[in-house]
């Protein structure tokens, strides 16, 4: 169905080729999915397929791109429309009409459909991805997910072969996620469509997948093979591969189901030991104490009955937070569930309609910006809008003057936490998990105690959330109160001390994380699927664990 | 959605009651169409988008009687009539707060032109009000005066001018709320269908340039960076239009790769009839616009060339949409209520002109300055406009759904089924 006949692709100017070599062929009906660290190709070669690359990109394409028998090279993606989906990573900007049932019959309007051809197959598409109650809605008014499967739909209508996806669960939150994939392996099983998918998050996909296609990065080879061929060797495997590697099952597991089943013995041998009390404050050991919830530190920030809204849409309804130092508290909930409208208010870039907010004894939407910046800090979801300098340097040399810092603190901040960045390079072409690297660095250099991070693992490969992770833990020790909001519950369980769980504007859980997430069937981390009832959470505490006991 | 349905407002109250006493008025020619519709309306699987082109028409019926007249009785009638209708038939959309700001706009128009007029208007002879400090300017300027007398007549004459101006405004606005532009577009025939995109890509750049500001306006303040003032302002273009411009390209993609811009083979001979035929139409048309809008253009000259004009543009459109393979989702239809609305516009306008042939009319259209007479009220005119209200009773109510204000597009807010249920 698709085939890579010796691909290369340069970026213009890029000294570098950013595919070379690549030989592949994808079979019809084939779920496969695409893996690597960031920067390694995996869009450019998604893009590839339907020739926006080279097309819209510019660049040097060699070799030949074949989708359905087609040339990429001498059909232009709208005359492969028929036959290939794309769908980006950001869906809302591509969205052409401004309601879900007319974006949803765009491309058949393109393609001369009939009129009555294409009434069936918005209804039919409406169904199969849960859109019938939003069809008349206007698109900006729809939620993350809610958009994700209207741009999934956009392009399913032309009833393509080939549906091409582009971190289509990045933005979403776990459940929001399980449906989009759900339908996704629906149009594979019941309509044979050939989807070509490229994912971080690993833990949600690969357990779907026929295939993988592994690209390296730096000029190696692509590999192409089983989930289970690639995932016992990749360097970038979901935590429940890495459990299986650990324990050393074979064949290895890549589902839960599958896991479960053989860890068994693994369940028996954990059983008469508890988690290392430092592996995550908060653990079994304080929570046997009644219940009681250790609450170390100071508050630094706090909320009290803060309610919010949008017109008529209650984001916020009363509620009560405390912040303290040395801890990560990690906000989670579904999309709408008021995670990013709660931050906002936090560091005060909304003023609360009642209820109050206080950092540090002061309402922080009354500082002036310097001020607030002092006192809370805060990394927005797209952590580039922060960055508007023309290279490394320059941005550092920005925020020295406008934090009124000494000349080189920012500097010295981006050097702890992510060494080794090139000081000429410009803030837009470093690696998503440098870029926030440099965000954090920015936010950190005036010092303040509390920092808050929305969605910060979005489009992070594990290689970079490690990194996160050791950074936020090295922040804690120092005393600084970390705030979470994210859909990630791998991250969570590793970092996080104390989760909060918001629904439809109420706080509906509170405690510590180990407690919060693994009893919950939505927020669970794959290790503590694995291994429940047992309260693990992360492999790293398997291992741990599994180490004490040999000697 | 029966939690939305009933209209409490007090307009939909209002609009009810005139409509039973029309559908009960004995003799009336109008009534059973109006009561049939009245009685369709209120089941409600007749709420339904109006046909867009209904409503540019009723709209541009309105606009070209503005244009027409200076008379502020009848400019504040066309205005009240506009917004009346509006107020009775908008939908929940975004779009449709436009109007607010088309209103604003309009009142700016108007206090614009009188203070334009006070500065630096021509020095027109009359009763004097009062007199501005004058300026001599260099002979160079002649013609532009600043300061000096400000009389009656000169205000009266700026107020009735940009009176006219926000009419038109106001017409425009009301369409803008009225429908979504993109729904317009839909309904273009196919030839004309690529530019129609063209201006709904620019249409939509404004709300994402200020949404794109919204968000850069919060990552400066947490940079610590001034956001008021002309130091906010500062600094935030570049990454605005950068915004902005990553978008279209993002755009220009998804549409491409969802097949726009495909084409279907033509004989060359008919693609350079097509192109003649819409340049003569396209003269002929705008000849015959400037004829019915500009009374004082000479007679024959408007409605014939329109017409003629019109005949070879749809000619060429027809000819042209065979290049394109484009097919259209469910087409709005064109029923009663779409006559009734479009015909009730075109009144207006109809009104507009028989009042002008009667006897003493155009001085009741265009009141004389000098000397500042008292307008009165041309009742042909008036009678056309208050036509041109039947759309608040006979077009069929817009679809609810709820929805949000326009800030919100981030992915965190989610209006689910209970934010319905509790409205």
């Amino acid at each position: 169905m698709i085939r890579f006949d010796q691909v290369g692709f340069t970026y213009p100017g890029a000294t570098r080729p950013t595919l070379s070599g690549v030989d592949l062929s994808v079979d019809e009906g084939e779920l496969c999915l695409v893996v690597g660290r960031t920067g390694s190709g995996k869009s450019t070669l998604l893009r590839a397929v339907n020739g926006l690359v080279p097309r819209f990109t510019g660049g040097l394409l060699t070799g030949s791109v074949w989708v359905g028998g087609r040339r990429t090279e001498d059909h232009p993606p709208r005359d492969l429309a028929d036959l290939v989906g794309v769908v980006g990573q950001d869906p809302a900007a591509g969205f052409v009409s401004d309601t879900v049932e007319d974006e949803l019959a765009y491309a058949m309007e393109n393609l001369g459909v009939p009129a009555d051809v294409m009434r069936r197959r918005v209804e039919d598409t409406l169904d199969l991805l849960g859109l019938h109650e939003l069809r008349s809605r206007p698109l900006i008014t729809l939620s993350g997910g809610q958009q994700q499967r209207v741009a999934i739909g956009a392009v399913l209508t032309a009833s393509p072969r080939v549906l091409v996806l582009d971190e289509p669960t990045s933005a979403l939150d776990p459940a929001a996620a399980e449906e989009v994939l759900a339908a996704l392996t629906r149009l594979v099983h019941d309509l044979g469509i050939t989807v070509l998918v490229a994912e971080h998050r690993l833990e949600r996909v690969v357990q779907y997948a026929d295939r993988i296609i592994h690209l390296p990065g730096g000029g190696r080879s692509v590999e192409v093979g089983s989930p289970a061929e690639i995932m016992a060797t990749s360097p970038v495997a979901p935590p429940v591969v890495e459990l299986g590697r650990l324990a050393g099952w074979s064949p290895l597991p890549l589902s839960i189901r599958d896991a479960r089943r053989a860890a068994k013995p693994l369940r028996e041998r954990l059983a008469s030991i508890a988690p290392a009390a430092d592996a995550l404050s908060g653990s079994l050991a304080d929570l046997t104490m009644a219940g009681v919830v250790p609450r170390s530190g100071a508050v630094l920030a706090s909320t009290r009955s803060l309610h919010a809204a949008y017109g008529p849409v209650v984001a916020l309804r009363g509620v009560d937070l405390e912040v303290r130092a040395g801890e990560v508290l990690a906000i989670m909930g579904r999309n709408g569930s008021g995670k990013s409208t709660l931050l906002s208010h936090l560091v005060g870039l909304r003023a609360p309609q009642s209820g109050r907010v206080d950092v540090d004894g002061h309402e922080p939407h009354r500082l002036g910006p310097a001020d607030a910046i002092r006192r809370i800090g805060m990394v927005p979801q797209d952590a580039g809008l922060l960055l508007n300098a023309d290279s490394v340097e320059a941005e550092c040399r920005a925020n020295d003057h406008d934090a009124g810092l000494a000349a080189g603190a920012t500097a010295a901040s981006l050097a702890a936490l992510v060494p080794g960045i090139d000081p000429e390079a410009h803030p837009r072409d470093l690696s998503e998990g440098q870029r926030l690297g440099l965000a954090l660095a920015v936010v950190l250099a005036p010092a303040p105690p509390v920092v808050v991070l929305d969605e910060p693992t979005r489009g992070l490969d594990y290689e970079a959330k490690d990194r996160l992770v050791g950074v936020l833990e090295r922040l804690v020790a120092e005393g600084h109160a970390v705030v979470l909001a994210t859909h990630d519950v791998e991250v969570v369980a590793r970092v996080a001390d104390r989760v909060v769980v918001l629904a439809d504007g109420d706080v509906v859980a509170d405690g510590p994380a180990r407690e919060v997430v693994s009893h919950s069937p939505v927020f669970a981390p794959q290790v503590a699927k694995v291994l429940a009832p047992e309260p693990w959470l992360t492999v790293a505490e398997v291992e741990k664990a599994l180490a004490g006991m040999t000697p | 959605m029966t939690a939305t349905t009933p209209d409490a407002s007090p307009v939909g109250a209002r609009a009810r009651v005139r409509e039973s006493a029309m559908s009960a008025a004995p003799g009336s020619g109008a009534a059973p169409a109006v009561g049939r519709l009245a009685r369709l309306r209120r089941h409600p699987a007749t709420r339904r988008a109006l046909h867009p082109g209904a409503w540019w028409l009723w709209a541009g019926g309105l606009a070209a009687a503005a244009m027409r007249t200076t008379n502020p009785f009848l400019l504040g009638l066309i205005i009240g009539v506009a917004a009346y209708v509006v107020a009775a038939r908008r939908t929940s959309a975004p779009w449709a707060r436009s109007f607010a700001s088309f209103a604003r706009l309009a009142v700016f128009v108007v206090v614009f032109r009188m203070v334009i007029q006070i500065l630096f208007g021509d020095r027109l002879p009359g009763t004097t009000l009062f007199t501005l400090p004058s300026i001599a300017l260099p002979d160079w300027m002649a013609g532009v005066s600043l300061g000096g007398p400000v009389t009656a007549e000169a205000l009266v004459m700026a107020f009735n001018q940009g009176l006219r101006l926000a009419a038109v405004l106001i017409c425009f606005g009301a369409v803008n709320s009225l429908c979504s532009p993109y729904r317009m577009l839909r309904a273009l025939p196919a030839a004309l269908y690529e530019a129609g995109v063209a201006v709904t890509v620019a249409l939509s750049f404004a709300p994402q340039a200020v949404m794109q500001a919204g968000r850069i306006r919060e990552a400066r303040r947490l940079r610590g960076r001034p956001t008021k003032g002309l130091a906010g302002l500062r600094g935030m273009a570049i990454p605005v239009l950068e915004g902005a411009l990553d978008r279209s390209v993002a755009l220009a993609a998804s549409m491409d790769t969802r097949g726009y811009g495909r084409r279907a083979t033509v004989a060359p001979a008919i693609r350079r009839i097509t192109s003649i035929t819409t340049g003569i139409g396209l003269l002929a048309v705008t000849v015959g616009l400037y004829g019915v809008l500009d009374a004082g253009a000479p007679q024959g000259l408007g409605l014939p060339l329109l017409g003629m004009g019109s005949v070879a543009l749809a000619a060429s459109v027809f000819a042209g949409g065979r290049r394109a393979v484009r097919t259209r989702y469910r087409p709005d239809p064109w029923r009663l209520a779409e006559w009734v609305v479009s015909l009730s516009g075109l009144a207006a306008l109809a009104g507009m002109i028989a009042a002008a042939r009667t006897p003493g009319g155009g001085e009741a259209l265009n009141p004389s300055f000098f000397p500042l007479v008292w307008p009165t009220l041309p009742l042909v005119a008036a009678a056309g406009i208050l036509v041109a209200l039947l759309p608040s009773v006979a077009a069929p109510r817009p679809p609810a759904f709820v929805t949000l204000p326009p800030e919100i597009t981030k992915p965190e807010i989610e209006p689910d089924a209970s934010a319905e249920v509790e409205r």
